[in-house]
């Protein structure tokens, strides 16, 4: 059951001869095709283009020259550009975009060797926390069609669970790779601002905007990242660091990693089934070797607010490219080049991207920016403090990734405000620039995963992995398969 | 810092999007819901805290002054709605 198969084992199959990269990637085909019309997870499928890449993968092999991520099918979050694939953001504003160029990440994950099975559905311009603003129709939970996968990576996030593909790309913004792993019961690795270039990403808050790796395992997400991360000119905050090898601690044992647990964390507002398998894992990881000490996050639940300043007044910046004149849509009738801009804004946009292009744009104006966004950036500040203070006192900072499981279409859709919740602990992460993993810790009462976050200080990603890996080697929930996708 | 509903006209204007009267006053109840969550941020005493505009601490780099980027317009235009002669087509704004 190849499909079933992580990232790590189809490499050792397709190095062994026991798998042919054409084989696999048809078999996944197959199984896109037939989830489409139950999950919606993919926005443009390219079999076409991923055969030959397989063929090529395969010819690699024979050649001696294959690395480890030679041959894996994966599939790209719809905000990263891929060059002569369209690339759609979830929007209509960009429904016929066909990007010139390929985004960082992917020219390195298809330098490794991966093949590109297609573009997957999103929020739209990623934001969202459900999958319900996407133009091209919601996703579904594969672990129960009536429920939101999480988002904005939706798409990535129900491709991984219903083992469509064992690896895909998403972005995080405030919680868009942590949530929708959370929500969909896979793994979904947000790493340190400046790892992975933003080059090629369609930006919506760019002091924010983080790409990453999704898959079934921390070990999958680090040979993923080894691909994804490194240096680029072209995105100035992207930074100037060593290569790293983001497997390399995976196999060291536990004994002696100090956990924080914020008691803002486990409070008021969390789901009990949540709040439970958190516990449990806690306890996992001590059993493991890990001790846990009690630190405070004080700041931290100012964090929806602030990121409700910052990232909307980012984006309304970042998507004035959108005008009707260079690329995307442009309305078919106006009077003048005012009503062009604004007609062709108002029909491409859906109504969440619009009411944040108009928070953005109030916080920013006139008179109100000091209260508002400079009063944003010194709160993210004392947010930071916050994080870097508990950082003295351990290695990782543990906590449930979301406040509740997956909640059903509709539930919160008309209030955004509950639904900007639904990031408040994934937010920080994004506000500070530090790492984070959701991983899958159990399930609820009604069969739906929980996701527990693992934090860590700037570049500790091969701490946060090792961690994680540790815990999966004891546990299974990562390994539970929903049951109409088995 | 209340926001009214000539703040929500004025905004789309600023933002160039169209709203008629229904789509303003829809918009303006979420809008209210979302400041009074944003607001709770004024009862902070933030007196002397330097605002963190990034996550990293870093000076922007800069290049060396030469010429990288091929000339791809051909390319790039054919994405655009309206062109001609290697131009954007926008309406007449100069009488």
């Amino acid at each position: 059951m190849t499909h079933l198969d992580t990232i790590a084992g189809l490499s050792a199959q397709l190095a062994a001869g026991k798998l042919s990269s054409v084989e696999l990637t048809q078999t996944l085909l197959e199984r896109i095709g037939k989830a489409q019309s139950t999950l919606n997870a993919f926005v443009t499928i390219d079999a076409d283009g991923a055969l030959a890449q397989a063929r090529a993968a395969d010819a690699a092999r024979a050649n001696g020259s294959a690395g480890p991520l030679t041959g894996i099918p994966i599939a790209h979050k719809d905000v990263i550009m891929t060059a002569g694939l369209r690339t759609t953001c979830g929007s209509r504003m960009l429904e016929n975009f066909v990007a010139p160029y390929d985004a960082f990440v992917v020219e390195g994950l298809k330098n490794a060797g991966t093949v590109l099975v297609g573009k997957t559905n999103m929020d739209e311009f990623a934001m969202g926390s459900s999958n319900e603003t996407s133009y091209f129709g919601t996703v579904k939970n594969p672990w129960n069609v009536a429920y939101v996968p999480g988002g904005s990576s939706g798409g990535s996030a129900a491709a991984i669970a219903a083992r469509l593909v064992p690896g895909s790309t998403g972005t995080d913004t405030g919680g868009s790779i942590r949530q929708p792993a959370s929500l969909s019961g896979i793994c979904g690795l947000k790493p340190t601002y400046g790892v992975c270039s933003r080059y090629g990403l369609i930006a919506f808050a760019s002091s924010l905007d983080t790409p990453g790796p999704f898959a079934r395992t921390a070990e999958d997400c680090a040979l993923l990242l080894n691909a994804m991360a490194g240096h680029d000119a072209r995105d100035s905050t992207s930074l100037e660091r060593p290569r790293e090898d983001y497997t390399r601690d995976l196999e060291q044992p536990l004994a002696g990693l100090r956990i924080g647990l914020p008691r803002e964390y486990f409070g008021d507002g969390i789901d009990r089934d949540v709040a439970a398998a958190v516990d449990a894992a806690i306890a996992q990881f001590k059993k493991l070797g890990a001790t846990t000490v009690e630190i405070a996050l004080p700041a931290v639940r100012l964090s929806v607010p602030v990121y409700y300043v910052i990232a909307p007044a980012e984006a309304s910046s970042n998507l004035s490219r959108f005008d009707g004149v260079r690329y995307g849509h442009r309305a078919a009738h106006y009077t003048d080049l005012l009503d062009m801009y604004k007609k062709s804004r108002a029909e491409g946009f859906g109504a969440e991207v619009k009411r944040r292009i108009l928070v953005g744009t109030y916080v920013l104006s006139h008179g109100y920016y000091d209260a508002y966004y400079l009063k944003a950036q010194q709160v993210r500040r004392l947010i930071a403090d916050d994080f870097r203070r508990a950082f003295e006192q351990c290695d990782v900072i543990a906590g449930p990734t979301a406040p509740s499981a997956a909640f059903k279409f509709g539930a919160k859709s008309d209030d955004p405000v509950q639904m900007y919740l639904n990031d408040i602990f994934t937010i920080a992460g994004n506000l500070t620039g530090m790492p984070a993993i959701s991983i899958p810790c159990g399930f609820t009462t009604d069969g739906l995963p929980i996701g527990l976050q693992l934090q860590g200080d700037y570049f500790r990603e091969a701490r946060i992995l090792q961690a994680a890996h540790q815990y999966q080697r004891a546990t299974d929930w990562h390994a539970r398969v929903p049951k109409d996708f088995s | 810092m209340a926001l009214s509903l000539d703040d929500v006209h004025r905004i789309a204007h600023l933002a160039r999007i169209e709203i008629d009267a229904a789509a303003a006053r829809e918009v303006h109840a979420k809008l209210e819901a979302i400041f009074a969550m944003i607001n709770e941020l004024q009862a902070i005493d933030t007196t002397g805290i330097v605002p963190m505009s990034h996550a990293q601490e870093m000076s922007l780099p800069l290049r060396d002054d030469v010429v990288t980027e091929s000339d791809r317009r051909d390319e790039f235009q054919k994405l655009a709605p309206a062109v001609a002669d290697g131009l954007y087509l926008v309406p007449k704004v100069i009488e």
